[in-house]
């Protein structure tokens, strides 16, 4: 069984993320690692790995980034994917969802040619930009089943059911590979790489693919040929410093609530 | 004026005020059309709420083919819509959908469906001088504040609850079935169980105007915070600590990969202010912070701050606020 990945390179949440003048995200200036909440969906793929040793299971990393985003592949390969594959081309830079998830596909479908792949697995959203959009896009582009946003994951043969929490409900969804599969953080934490797994890592494959190698054309995607367009990105101005009182018996309940009046809460 | 499609958020018997939102900002585009995918018997209720808020139709896509499967029918269901409607009046301005986890899959197909750009999570959205949608979106927890537009296809835009206040107005609010073929290829992912949430008897998180929120702090303990919350008529909300410590359920989680709030007060409790949980609180109108430790990152948003035991500075709020009320 072949199983495909997705890893996205993120910049650090803890650090002062920022635009660029064209309004694209700052990906080089800004320390970057793989979106922790695809480390979910690595661990995913690694537990069926694991729990299903007769079917064979190759698990393939594969992240859609600037030469930098290797370090997310490579995370993944220390963790314990078998191989990983980075799409980089100069073209891709500034693409929005629909580019995102078109080059995607497209390198999924050039892996499947290869061997059919019957699982992809992704994060429930990246950390950076959040849209949770980009796995369906991918089941609808390769015309698979989509069963997103699990919190528990049952695999049979080919059937996969999970868990989903939704607005107004829990689920359980089934489909049948193959299919796009988005795991949260609630799915089970994810594991750390070994000191085997980091040494192991530096000898699995690695390919590089530009957007010719899976066939899309450069004016496809990018900032120019997007969807959308960012017209202007603002800085939040910094908060005024509120009040902060000291509780001192009782007097800090007396002021929020003189503040909670004041502003006609209560 | 061109139509705008507003694809309407109907729970538990009830249009969600969502609704009435994405229909004052259709508004600004064009003319508003609700779309009600449901059954039909739901249809005249659905149409009598949606009118007030300047409906001028309402078309109603019968569920009963597509009930069962997740998202993709329905996705089909509004493309074939879209693409009737444009056709016999020339273009659509644009398609509103509330943002929440299934209709955001929604969006997400319809796009590639229609090769029309999608903008999530917009906060507003605004007539652009050519006639275009002008999206806002709060990005980066927060810290950011984007404007962008659809620059292909029809916009299909998410908004987020709590974007506008509804503005009633009077549409004519007329029913017309509209008839969908839906693909096998589209029921390929099945719901095999339901759970619906029990009902807290609260304000639900996402539309509450006052959430009151409680995390590890709280040691487990949520009744101080739950006290506070039903004497302000409040949501009650929790961090992910709090969540993964199973004190909640997840369905109570602000933040990243919880629920996205934009109430008019926030109150955090034994909350430290993470950057994750920031992301998904940080566009409130006041937020007000209960914390032991005065160095606790929460208190860098706060309108007012108070540094205590929120086990005692909870219920003597809680008692204060009863006595003004008197
Ligand atoms: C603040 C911000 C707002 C944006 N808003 C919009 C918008 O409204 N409309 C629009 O069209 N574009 C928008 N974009 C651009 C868009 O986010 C990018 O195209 C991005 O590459 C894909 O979206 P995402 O990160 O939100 O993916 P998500 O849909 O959140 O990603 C979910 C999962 O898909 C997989 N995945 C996603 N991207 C990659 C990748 N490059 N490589 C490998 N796996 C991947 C991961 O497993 C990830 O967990 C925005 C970008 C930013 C920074
Ligand atoms: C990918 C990812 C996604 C995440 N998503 C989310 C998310 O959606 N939502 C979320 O909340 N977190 C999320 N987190 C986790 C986040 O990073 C923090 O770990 C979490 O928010 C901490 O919760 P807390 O503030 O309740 O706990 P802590 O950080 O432990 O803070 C507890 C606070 O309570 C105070 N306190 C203790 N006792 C008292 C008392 N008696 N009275 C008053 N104050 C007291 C302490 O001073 C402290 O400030 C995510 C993390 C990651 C990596």
């Amino acid at each position: 069984m072949n199983i495909v990945v997705l890893v996205k390179y993120v910049p650090d949440a803890t650090a002062d993320r920022r635009f660029e003048q064209d309004f694209t995200v700052d990906r080089v200036e800004i320390d970057g690692l793989l979106s922790e909440l695809d480390e979910y969906a690595v661990e995913q793929a690694l537990q069926l790995k694991e729990k299903r040793p007769d079917d064979e299971i190759e698990v393939t990393a594969l992240t859609v980034g600037p030469e930098k985003a290797l370090d997310a592949v490579r995370k993944a390969l220390q963790m314990g994917a078998d191989k990983g594959v980075h799409v980089v081309d100069d073209a891709i830079a500034g693409s929005d969802y629909l580019g995102t998830s078109l080059v995607l596909a497209k390198a999924i479908e050039k892996l499947g040619a290869e061997k059919p792949v019957d699982l992809v697995i992704t994060g429930m959203a990246s950390t950076d930009a959040s849209g949770s959009v980009v796995p369906v896009m991918l089941a609808e582009r390769l015309n698979l089943p989509q069963v997103t946003l699990a919190s528990v994951v049952e695999t049979q043969g080919d059937q996969v059911r999970i868990k989903r929490d939704t607005d107004a409900a829990t689920e359980v969804v089934g489909a049948t590979m193959p299919l796009v599969l988005s795991v949260t953080d609630q799915s089970g934490e994810a594991r750390y790489p070994s000191f085997k797994g980091i040494m192991a890592a530096k000898k699995k494959p690695l390919e590089t693919l530009s957007l010719s190698d899976i066939g899309v054309d450069a004016g496809q995607v990018g900032l120019e040929a997007a969807y959308t367009a960012v017209e202007d990105a603002t800085a939040r101005p910094p908060r005024t410093a509120g009040e902060i009182v000291k509780d001192e018996d009782g007097s800090g309940a007396q002021a929020l609530g003189d503040f909670l009046a004041s502003k006609k809460f209560i | 004026m061109s139509e705008v499609l507003v694809l309407v958020d109907f729970q538990n018997g009830v249009v969600k005020k969502p609704t009435f939102e994405l229909l004052t900002l259709a508004k600004r585009l064009g003319t508003p059309s609700a779309v009600f995918i449901g059954g039909s018997g739901d249809a005249a209720g659905v149409a009598e709420s949606v009118k007030k808020y300047g409906a001028e139709k309402v078309y109603v896509i019968d569920d009963a083919q597509i009930k069962g499967y997740l998202v993709a029918p329905k996705a089909e269901a509004l493309q074939q819509l879209a693409e009737k409607v444009s056709a016999d009046s020339g273009g659509l301005a644009a398609i509103l959908i509330p943002s929440g986890a299934e209709t955001k899959e929604i969006a997400a197909r319809l796009a590639v469906k229609l090769d029309s750009g999608l903008i999530t999570d917009a906060v507003d959205i605004a007539a652009a001088d050519d006639g275009g949608a002008v999206a806002t979106q709060s990005v980066f927890a927060g810290n950011y504040t984007l404007t962008g537009k659809v620059t292909k296809g029809t916009p299909i835009i998410t908004v987020k609850p709590n974007s506008a206040a509804p503005e009633q107005a009077d549409g004519a609010g007329t029913v017309e079935e509209f008839a969908v073929t839906v693909s096998d290829a589209a029921k390929t992912a099945q719901i095999v169980a339901t759970q619906p949430r029990q009902a807290t008897g609260r304000p639900e998180l996402t539309e509450a105007a006052i959430i009151v929120s409680g995390g590890r702090g709280t040691g487990g303990d949520f009744s101080a915070v739950e006290a506070l919350a039903d004497e302000l008529g409040a949501a009650v909300g929790a961090s992910r600590a709090a969540v993964d410590s199973g004190w909640k359920p997840h369905s109570f989680q602000v933040g990243q990969t919880g629920k996205t709030v934009s109430p008019q007060l926030y109150v955090a409790n034994g909350i430290s202010g993470a950057i994750q949980h920031r992301a998904g609180m940080q566009t409130s109108k006041t937020i007000v912070a209960v914390n032991k430790d005065e160095e606790a990152p929460i208190f860098e948003l706060v309108d007012f701050g108070v540094v205590g035991d929120l086990h005692t500075v909870l219920p003597a709020l809680t008692e204060a606020i009863k006595q003004r009320k008197g």
